[in-house]
């Protein structure tokens, strides 16, 4: 009997997408609809003097325009996390709303939208809606944002802070142990912002039935049950019985699609107004004005060692940018997913991070691939690395010193760390071990003092990195602030032929769901994958869902399946039994039927299934049917972990860098298809190198975004990119089913410090200690001149 | 990403689209390749009421030799120009500029004189048409007329060309040897920096793009040739206006003017 667990099985859903058949939303073409262009403020800070609609409303094929003063000017989005103040202020929270009224925050906030028969219609509309705005001062910096006289982003409170908040051992411990360190380290750096550059722009169509008084959203999102419940209990007060929230085939998402977002909200009530559908996409204009960013940390931070090497202390002050308004998940992103890793893969025993989090006139920033976890490890990876050349020993001898030794959490007990959580199980200087045999680290230390003499520039990086995932114990973060439960949904639907239907609150926007799936549920029932579809993004099929993000569908989502598996054999064994006229304990279940013990009595799952649709010959008191839904919460978080290594070359003349090889060793726990964990690595990796070397969003003083094309934001392409060498280890993690830790962010978490101690290693002979990102060619030559 | 409504007109000669370019004035604009008015007019930074497609005009897309010229018909593509025997043998140097621009769907569509017209201080050919000393054959209501490539760049987006004027063709003397260099910018990749170098008896003509608003000839640098490269120090003695962007302040692109100057005369 074949099994697919733990095989590299092709990608069912890649036949659609590379046929051009997906569907995604702006695919999606229904009777009557409109279509719809924002007005967006160009300025970053300004006071709304006027808004004019006479000569737009008069445009050929308008259906409506409404503006800040229409009814829809009173809602706004909410923010799902909520983190006080040390001091016990509550956070302060503006309204964000649905349009700009009075007042702009950033650059693209949007003032109108114009609703009209066809797009290029509403385009020319828009244009024709005059704005009389009075331009302000603005502040784009989160460390300025704090300065005294800063312009202030909500005037209604007295300085830019939206909360502070600090994690680890208490402060003066850790200041009074870096000031009897044998050695401190320290580093000030930007961990720059980051635009999501998903390859579907945000898209979305509300439908109001007149008749039915019922909603559909069709939304391009990463948690189709999420938005319906905010945009309905949190936005517009409607009900959540009669809104159904739609998200088929989404392009990629990267964390920029989890959140609410103002259009969301906007169409759905518009709908209603004028009674027909109405659709957006974002251009890639707006996508890079208006999708929520990732990172904007200011970072200052020490590391205090002994004699030996061993870390004694480590304290951080970080400025983390909210801007303009607080999205989604914002304020958990530089909180509870950045300052709970900060003690890392070492056993660092003082801890103390600090926070404060301004906001800023640019948009909103929330969780971006790893969300708080990259920022953490590249500041843990790159200290480490500067501190092992300031004492003048090898950065992998100093990681092996300092880290945590092997655990399975099963025998041996999780580690508790100084910053709030118990990792799971983890061996981490096995993934160092393989990662420096498969890079070759000795020989290439020759090879790069011979390369030195020659006027050749190599270098060589380490990180060893490790993650939070499979997001979260609903207990444990409410308790932190979230506003939200974060189990999942798997429902199983036996039909009566023994074909199965799974439905999953998780969602699939690129990872490969209704594949990876599907080989687990037909590898616990013995069926064949063909006979296992997977169903997901509709709220109307699936009881409910939490969605995708945090590296949490297979650990949290995939568990939530399980559980319905169980409860399908549990019940298919008693009508086997009964079949069988055997005791239910005499049954063993395996290929696909149940078979009496010890004889050749069986009966197949088919035969079973069919039996519990058509219970003529049945057990007494037992419920026909064979369809379960099963809520998962799980009871820790998962700690995927590794070791990534970069060799890279720099031109001396002007300072380019070359990544030349790539190497990740990864842990993920259990591997249920190896192809397309390699493919979550490598395409992390990938987007772990664009903020190393290339990305970075650019506001001028004014608040003008300066790099809002593909003209000035450099993306990675696959010439920036050698072939990424992975291997792994396997640590099962030890409190799911399936063993798993989650793969989807790994790679953007551990490579990033990699590629940047790569080049630093590569110019240290010249005194260069620190680059700030990304390491462009202009930053790496004039660091090289100093 | 919708441009404004416009007016398509396919002209099938010069003479016709010469006609039209004064029948319409200003609201109208010529397309060739498209590839850099069409994204303008996306982004509505351009908004031609009239567009008038020279594309299908054949008699300005061949590649004839003349004498000790090479004339290169304005219709003709980058790719055209990358893959031409008769390019490749008489001015490489225009092949391997060709062989920078964009990628193969770019180079499919924009055309030699699309490029020059549209005048971007970041594209690749000036230094080039600089390096060779081409001259630019333009036509319009008046007749045709040439104009030396060092007075045809005058700003950013800024030619001698006239209103009424078509780019036909450009002149290329041959050249026994000649190199094109280029730095490319991350995210656009064009031009951070692009350095033509051709052999001129003893001497050499050395054409710099993407450092100035306006593409110039290192004359200080060429002056002070001695066969080796070490005058590439000179690469930007004399300009006044240099560029700087996020990608490169007006230090660093001074700098690898220099180095690719001094890359392009080791090519040579
Ligand atoms: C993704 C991308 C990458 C690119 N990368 C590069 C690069 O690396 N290097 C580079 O140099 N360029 C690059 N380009 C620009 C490209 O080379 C354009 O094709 C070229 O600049 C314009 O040529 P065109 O034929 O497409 O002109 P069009 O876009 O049709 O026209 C451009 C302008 O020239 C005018 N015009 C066109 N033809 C004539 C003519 N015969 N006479 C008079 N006026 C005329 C038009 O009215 C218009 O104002 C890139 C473009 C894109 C889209």
């Amino acid at each position: 009997m074949e099994t697919f667990i733990g095989k590299p099985v092709k990608r069912r859903e890649d036949a659609r997408f590379l046929k051009g058949a997906g569907r995604y939303t702006d695919d999606i073409k229904l009777p009557k609809m409109t279509h719809s262009a924002f007005v967006r403020s160009p300025y970053a800070h300004a006071n709304i003097r006027s808004i004019d609609i006479s000569e737009a409303s008069k445009s050929e094929g308008v259906v409506a325009i409404y503006t800040g003063a229409d009814s829809c000017g009173t809602f706004g989005v909410p923010c799902g996390w909520q983190v006080d103040f040390k001091n016990g202020e509550t956070m302060r929270e503006p309204l964000h709303p649905l349009l700009a009224k009075d007042k702009i925050k950033h650059v693209g906030e949007a003032v109108a939208i114009v609703i009209a028969e066809t797009l290029e219609q509403a385009r020319d509309a828009a244009e024709l809606v005059q704005v009389d705005y009075e331009s302000l001062p603005a502040v784009t910096d989160a460390r300025k944002a704090m300065e005294p006289g800063a312009p202030l982003v909500h005037e209604d409170w007295p300085d830019n802070a939206s909360f502070d908040w600090c994690i680890g051992n208490d402060r003066a411990a850790v200041e009074a142990a870096l000031n009897s360190a044998h050695h401190v380290t320290e580093m000030e750096f930007r961990n720059q912002r980051l635009a999501p550059n998903a390859i579907e722009p945000r898209s979305y169509i509300a439908d109001y039935d007149v008749n039915a008084g019922k909603w559909t959203l069709y939304t391009s999102t990463q948690n189709p049950h999420l938005i319906r419940l905010l945009l309905c209990a949190f936005v517009l007060g409607i009900p959540e019985h009669k809104v159904r929230v739609v998200s088929y085939d989404v392009g990629g998402g990267f964390g920029s699609k989890i959140y609410h977002y103002t259009e969301e909200a906007l169409l759905t009530w518009a709908s209603k107004e004028i009674g027909r559908p109405i659709k957006w996409t974002s251009d890639r204009t707006e996508a890079f004005l208006t999708d929520a960013h990732g990172r904007d940390h200011v970072v200052k931070s020490k590391m205090g060692f002994d004699k030996e090497g061993k870390i004694v202390a480590h304290l951080t002050d970080e400025y983390c940018a909210m801007g303009a308004y607080l999205s989604t998940f914002a304020p958990a992103v530089p909180t509870y997913l950045h300052g709970t890793l900060f003690q890392g893969v070492y056993t660092t025993p003082l801890i103390h991070l600090n926070v404060t989090a301004p906001f800023t006139h640019t948009v909103a920033v929330d969780a971006y691939r790893g969300a708080g976890r990259p920022e953490a490890t590249y500041l843990l990876e790159r200290i480490i690395s500067k501190a092992a050349k300031e004492m003048d020993m090898d950065p992998a001898e100093l990681r092996f010193k300092n880290f945590i030794p092997p655990f399975d959490g099963v025998n041996e007990p999780g580690y508790q760390t100084q910053v709030a959580l118990q990792y799971d199980s983890g061996n981490y200087p096995e993934v160092l071990k393989r990662g420096l045999e498969m890079v070759g680290y000795q020989d290439f230390r020759k090879e790069q003092e011979a390369a030195r003499k020659n006027g050749k520039l190599l270098g060589v990086g380490i990180s060893t990195y490790i993650e939070g995932c499979g997001i979260a114990p609903s207990a444990v973060v409410g308790s932190l602030g979230a506003r939200a439960g974060l189990y999942e949904v798997g429902a199983v639907r036996v039909q009566p032929t023994g074909k199965v239907s799974v439905f999953t609150g998780s969602h699939s926007h690129g990872q490969g769901h209704e594949t990876v799936f599907a080989q687990f549920v037909a590898d616990k029932l013995g069926i064949a994958m063909d006979d296992v579809e997977i169903e997901h993004g509709d709220t109307d099929q699936v009881a409910f869902g939490m969605g995708t993000y945090g590296s949490r569908s297979l650990s949290v989502g995939g568990s939530a399946i399980i559980k319905s598996v169980e409860k399908i054999l549990e019940k298919g064994a008693k009508i086997a039994a009964h079949k069988l006229e055997a005791a239910e304990e005499d049954l063993e279940y395996a290929e696909g039927k149940w078979t009496v013990k010890g004889t050749d009595k069986s009966i197949s799952f088919g035969d079973v299934s069919l039996t519990a649709y058509v219970p003529h010959d049945y057990p007494e008191g037992l419920e026909p049917g064979l369809d379960f839904s099963s809520f998962y919460d799980p009871t820790n978080f998962t700690y995927p972990f590794g070791t990534h290594i970069a060799v890279v070359e720099v031109d001396a003349d002007t300072g380019k860098v070359t990544l030349k090889r790539f190497v990740a060793c990864d842990d993920v726990g259990n591997v249920m298809n190896p192809m397309i964990v390699d493919g979550q690595i490598q395409g992390g990796v990938v987007q772990g190198v664009g903020q190393a070397l290339l990305e970075e969003v650019v506001y001028d003083e004014s608040g003008q975004m300066v790099s809002g094309s593909y003209m000035d934001y450099a993306m990675p392409r696959a010439d920036d990119i050698p072939m990424i060498e992975t291997d792994r280890t396997v640590t099962p993690c030890p409190h799911n089913p399936l063993g798993v830790k989650g793969a989807g962010e790994a790679g953007a978490i551990g490579s990033t410090p990699a590629v940047v101690n790569a080049v630093v290693d590569a110019l240290a002979h010249l005194g260069v200690t620190d680059i700030q990102m990304p390491l462009t060619p202009q930053r790496v030559w004039k660091a090289m001149q100093n | 990403m919708i441009p404004a409504k416009f007016e398509y007109i396919k002209a099938s000669s010069v003479g016709e689209a010469i006609d039209l370019l004064e029948k319409h004035g200003f609201d109208a604009k010529i397309v060739s390749g498209g590839h850099s008015l069409i994204p303008a007019m996306k982004l509505r930074l351009a908004t031609p009421e009239v567009l008038i497609d020279i594309r299908g005009i054949a008699e300005i897309n061949t590649i004839t030799e003349e004498g000790n010229e090479l004339v290169v018909g304005a219709n003709c593509t980058h790719h055209e120009l990358t893959i031409n025997p008769l390019v490749k043998e008489h001015v490489n140097v225009l092949a391997q500029a060709a062989k920078c621009i964009g990628d193969i769907q770019v180079r499919n569509r924009g055309t030699l004189g699309g490029s020059l017209a549209h005048a971007d201080p970041a594209s690749d050919y000036p230094a080039t048409v600089l390096a060779c000393d081409a001259t630019i054959v333009v036509q319009g209501k008046s007749g045709s007329r040439t104009i030396a490539a060092t007075d045809f760049f005058q700003g950013l987006f800024t030619t001698a060309l006239g209103e009424d004027e078509i780019i036909t063709a450009v002149r290329f003397p041959k050249v026994t040897k000649g190199t094109y260099q280029k730095f490319f910018q991350s995210a656009s990749r064009f031009a951070v920096v692009g350095v033509a170098a051709v052999k001129d008896g003893d001497g050499v003509k050395i054409g710099v793009t993407g450092v100035a608003g306006v593409p110039y000839r290192a004359t200080v640098a060429e002056n002070a040739y001695d066969g080796g490269s070490s005058c590439a120090v000179h690469a930007v003695d004399g300009v006044d206006d240099i560029m700087s962007d996020h990608f490169a302040d007006e230090e660093y692109r001074s700098h690898l003017a220099k180095v690719y100057v001094k890359r392009a005369l080791e090519a040579l």
